[in-house]
């Protein structure tokens, strides 16, 4: 077993077992940093099939946007975890029922299905060796020149996520005093120099 | 690594990719998609476990799709894995957005209550 293999099942079994416990750890707190930890592994087994710009963006904007995101939500909103956890026992036969007959139905496919003989041929952008060129420029290559409609659509896409959460948690607070610019500007001939002398005050 | 080169990857049966066959990062991605579907029943009443688990699912999706890339020697997958992460991190924005603006007017976060919503 090389090394690459033992990389894999160490990172798989940190992957399932942190994904199990996202699920399962009463703290929400806690759900969040199993959950990164979820996401380093699966970037350290998307480096090993050779993905890195992928797996660099897992780490970057999951790790240091998303999950932040989830961490700054959880630790703001004060809720009883403790009471939201009440039902758990109930749901656990359910669950474990469908998670079963989905990994069975799975597990059905596995080993009974075969690549067609021309899925080599229906490559639309067929992987250069990474020696001559690394994964990213290869990405950045297809992507800016065959999906850059796609793309932008994402940057449109992320726009409106952006502007929707705004306006979404914006609120005006009527009882906070603020500085009313125009109302400065507009203001008469009322102001009066003083002089004043020093250690005497108005 | 003969799987990366441009030449007939698919030719390769029992190809692996990155150490291991296919078929264990497929393994790993459905045993990761199972986990998120799970825990949507699991935590049926708190909704931040259960966007966490929609970003589990999403994450078991992403595997499959660079998995395939490899295997296939087409970058397509990649790029395809891209956008899904970007619709992931909108819908992450929103969905806590929401979140926030339900627990402002309700005051839990409990998915039963959520029915106060309708017209």
């Amino acid at each position: 077993m090389g090394l690459t293999a033992i990389a894999f099942y160490v990172m798989a079994t940190v992957a399932i077992a942190s994904g199990l416990l996202v699920v399962l750890s009463r703290n929400p707190v806690h759900s969040v940093l199993w959950l990164i930890l979820t996401f380093f592994s699966a970037a350290g087994m998307m480096v090993l099939m050779g993905a890195e710009f992928v797996a660099m963006l897992l780490v970057i904007v999951y790790v240091g946007a998303v999950m932040v995101l989830f961490l700054f939500v959880v630790m703001m909103l004060d809720v009883d975890f403790a009471e939201l956890k009440r039902g758990l026992a109930n749901y656990l036969p359910f669950g474990a029922l469908i998670g079963l007959i989905l990994v069975v139905e799975m597990s059905l496919v596995f080993g009974h299905w075969i690549f067609a003989d021309t899925a080599p041929a229906m490559r639309t952008a067929e992987m250069p060796a990474p020696a001559e060129t690394p994964n990213t420029q290869a990405l950045g290559m297809i992507l800016y020149d065959d999906y850059i409609l796609v793309f932008q659509l994402a940057g449109l896409i992320l726009l409106v996520a952006m502007i929707g959460a705004i306006v979404l948690t914006l609120r005006h607070r009527q009882d906070v005093k603020r500085q009313d610019i125009l109302q400065q500007m507009y203001r008469g001939r009322d102001v009066e120099l003083k002089d004043v002398e020093p250690g005497q005050g108005v | 690594m003969a799987v990366f080169a441009n030449t007939a990857a698919v030719a390769t049966a029992a190809g692996t990719v990155g150490g291991v066959g296919l078929e264990a990062y497929l393994t790993v991605a459905a045993i990761l998609f199972v986990i998120g579907i799970f825990g949507i029943f699991v935590n049926r009443r708190n909704v931040i476990i259960i966007l966490m688990s929609i970003e589990l699912m999403l994450l078991a999706v992403n595997i499959n799709l660079v998995a395939f890339s490899a295997h296939l020697g087409d970058m397509v997958g990649q790029v395809f894995t891209l956008f899904v992460l970007t619709v992931a991190a909108a819908e992450a924005a929103i969905g806590l957005a929401i979140l926030v603006c339900f627990h402002r007017n309700r005051g839990s976060i409990d998915v039963q209550d959520v029915n106060m919503m309708k017209g």
